[in-house]
């Protein structure tokens, strides 16, 4: 019963909030006769409390988006407590779930803006939900920094709304990177209607010409889609395809490699980053082997080199939640690792306050996260490079790097 | 069209038939009892599905589909106590909201209990890629599996009801319940009964369909749909009626796809029952004068 004891861990989180309030009292005045001790002045910072939203679709078809972010988000807010909060502060993370509907999202960022006071909100998970709310975050200055994928939500840029997950354009590229190595030039596209699918399928049409490549043939399947074997038939048909790339982030991602397989089709099958998640590997089962997809370097930590300046942070990230939650981490988790790991840096250096925060987090360098290396700027408040997705393949039942065959 | 992209076609069209119909004949059976249409049917498919999966851990598949199998009949004996048998004569509009009621609360017990995660059985026979080749025609042998689950209930079921005499007591229960209440038979037992029955029917669907479909905490709303639609479509209350229907749509939706794209797929098959429901108003194998005596 996960779910349940996350509740319980969530409530208990609140008691101890206010548990670490008093210690951080206690913090306070040891930390008031040290400075007197020490500097022979008294006086030290004000401990309070700030005050974190969250808005995760922990339930409906999102779930396994929201799920993994809420439970990483709660992790690393009560890590950030036990270490002692930020310089003396605790945060007090506020979840809601949204269900990954829009309207929902739209009345708790209100209600965490204005009744809540908030200073900052993470999330939400969907790119529909997000764009609903960046107009809202925007007016009330508040610092939304969204867990979802679509390029829209920080292009064109608004002031104070930043993004986690890489871009959609980047996996496209990467993609047709991989393809032009293996002299792929004709392939077929299969989206889930879903709002990622969508855009999905606007991105590689938009930048398939840059790398030479034709699609031939496009076809959306229902996001509930539970049997794809007539659409393979279509695709089996036309001789001259090359390759497939299916773009969803629905259970079809296993069932389309499924049907393909099981026709005897031994196309090369590409997948966007929304396969990143072992359940769908296992789920496809033998038929998962050889799918290539574009994804962050958490699946592969690791067997990154010592040296990457992601892999300490993944491993510790991926061992902690592995052992709290009894699952296994997904990059999906990861994006919101990212949005708690920003606004902490930022609160480090501007403390409880919006307009600063929002601008610390524009001046973030080099940040280390589970997506990619952070880099914000006032043009990009994404803040990643092509660099932060590798491809990735199956082999044996385990995402491993893709080498070219 | 090829010969061989047709049978490709035609057997995409019988699994997904198969699938429908399954879940159409868990429809009817309650609808026989009890005159209503119960909402959750799809949530017992996913419930089958789910128990089945969980308890694989302990035990080895054909015990574990069977133990699921009995849980989830166990469900829906609870169902009918809980929300449905004390109730003194229910209106339609009341019964159809608490099944909807139901479904949702099976449904978020559900992604309580296993999360929001897909999760699936094992192919019964070999693994995901394996597949019988007739000429240059591949069907996966679950397939197999699936048409047979869907012809061992239809027979199992009419054998049931025909020489039985529980089966005799729930179809006089479906003909006339004030009859069947002088006749000494227990109506309320049978309503039970009969929720027992087509949850069995639903877990048995959502065991065989898992290696397929994949099973996920809301897999039973989109499958709830499916089956409803075909049993219109059949005739509601006819389990033959629903098979032949179910095979009708899922073969339309396959052959769909080789002329117009995918994503009309479901706007062509609901077109198709709404002509044919505008021609056949108690579906293709109802008739209107039993149709006459319901009251829905």
């Amino acid at each position: 019963m996960p779910s349940v004891g996350e509740e319980y861990c969530f409530k208990q989180l609140h008691v101890e909030g206010g548990e670490v309030v008093r210690k951080g009292y206690i913090r306070k005045v040891l930390l008031a006769g040290l400075s007197v001790a020490v500097f022979g002045f008294a006086g030290a910072a004000q401990a309070e409390v700030i005050k974190i939203g969250a808005i995760f679709a922990e339930t409906g078809g999102a779930a396994f988006l929201g799920g993994p972010e809420a439970r990483t988000a709660r992790m690393l807010v009560e890590q950030i407590n036990q270490a002692g909060g930020i310089n003396g502060d605790t945060l007090e993370l506020i979840v809601k779930d949204s269900g990954g509907s829009p309207e929902k999202a739209i009345s708790f960022a209100k209600q965490l803006i204005e009744e809540d006071k908030v200073l900052a909100i993470i999330g939400p998970s969907t790119s529909g939900e997000s764009m609903k709310i960046k107009r809202i975050a925007e007016d009330h200055q508040t610092v939304l920094i969204s867990c979802a994928a679509a390029e829209l939500i920080v292009n064109p840029v608004a002031s104070y709304v930043f993004k986690t997950p890489q871009k959609d354009s980047f996996a496209a590229r990467k993609i047709f990177q991989t393809m032009q190595d293996k002299g792929i030039r004709k392939i077929a596209v299969v989206v889930g209607n879903t709002g990622f699918g969508k855009t999905g399928k606007q991105q590689l049409k938009k930048i398939a010409p840059e790398y030479g490549v034709e699609i031939l043939a496009e076809e959306t399947y229902d996001k509930k889609a539970t049997d794809l074997s007539a659409l393979v038939a279509k695709l089996k048909s036309i001789e001259a395809i090359e390759a497939v790339v299916n773009w969803s982030i629905v259970p079809a991602q296993s069932i389309i490699a499924k049907n393909i397989r099981q026709t005897g089709w031994d196309v090369p099958l590409f997948q966007s980053h929304g396969f990143g998640n072992i359940g769908y590997v296992q789920a496809a089962g033998e038929a998962a082997e050889g799918i290539i997809f574009p994804c962050g370097r958490l699946l592969v930590a690791d067997t990154l080199a010592e040296n990457n300046p992601q892999k300490a942070l993944l491993v510790e990230y991926i061992r902690a939640y592995q052992k709290r939650f009894n699952e296994d981490a997904s990059g999906f988790g990861g994006y919101a690792y990212d949005a708690v790991n920003i606004l902490h840096e930022a609160i480090k250096v501007a403390g409880n306050d919006r307009k600063k925060v929002r601008d610390a987090i524009e001046a973030i360098q080099n940040l280390p996260g589970a997506s990619g290396v952070f880099s914000f700027s006032p043009e990009d408040h994404n803040g990643l490079s092509l660099d932060s997705f590798v491809m990735l393949t199956v082999k044996n039942g385990q995402f491993v790097l893709y080498q070219g065959q | 069209m090829t010969v061989d992209l047709f049978f490709q076609y035609l057997f995409a069209g019988v699994t997904y038939g198969s699938i429908y119909a399954i879940v159409a004949i868990g429809f009817n059976i309650i609808y026989n009892s009890t005159g209503i249409i119960n909402f959750a049917q799809g949530e017992f498919v996913m419930l089958g599905g789910m128990i089945s999966i969980s308890l694989l851990q302990f035990m080895p598949l054909p015990l574990a589909i069977i133990v699921a199998v009995l849980a989830t009949m166990l469900v829906g004996a609870l169902v009918e106590i809980l929300f449905i048998r004390w109730l003194e004569r229910p209106s339609v509009m009341q019964m159809i909201i608490i099944t909807i009621g139901v479904s949702i609360l099976l449904r978020e017990v559900a992604l309580h209990i296993w999360g929001e995660s897909i999760r699936s059985l094992p192919y019964f026979y070999g693994n995901e890629i394996t597949t019988f080749s007739l000429g240059s025609v591949h069907i996966s042998p679950q397939v197999l599996w699936v048409i047979a689950a869907c012809g061992f209930m239809v027979c199992g079921l009419s054998l049931f009801f025909k020489f039985t005499p529980t089966g005799r007591e729930m179809r006089a229960c479906s003909v006339n319940r004030t009859a069947a209440i002088l006749c000494g038979i227990n109506t309320r037992n049978m309503v039970t009964f009969s929720f027992m029955l087509s949850a069995g029917i639903g877990a048995m669907a959502g065991c065989v369909m898992s290696p397929i479909t994949y099973t996920q905490y809301d897999c039973g709303t989109g499958l709830a749909i499916k089956g409803f639609t075909v049993a219109i479509l059949g005739g509601l209350g006819n389990s033959m009626a629903a098979v032949a229907a179910g095979l009708l749509l899922g073969i339309i939706e396959a052959f769909s796809v080789s002329v117009v794209p995918l994503a009309f797929q479901d706007a062509i098959a609901i077109t198709i029952l709404l002509i044919i429901l505008f021609i056949k108003p108690h579906g293709l194998f109802g008739s209107s004068e039993a149709a006459r005596l319901r009251d829905f």
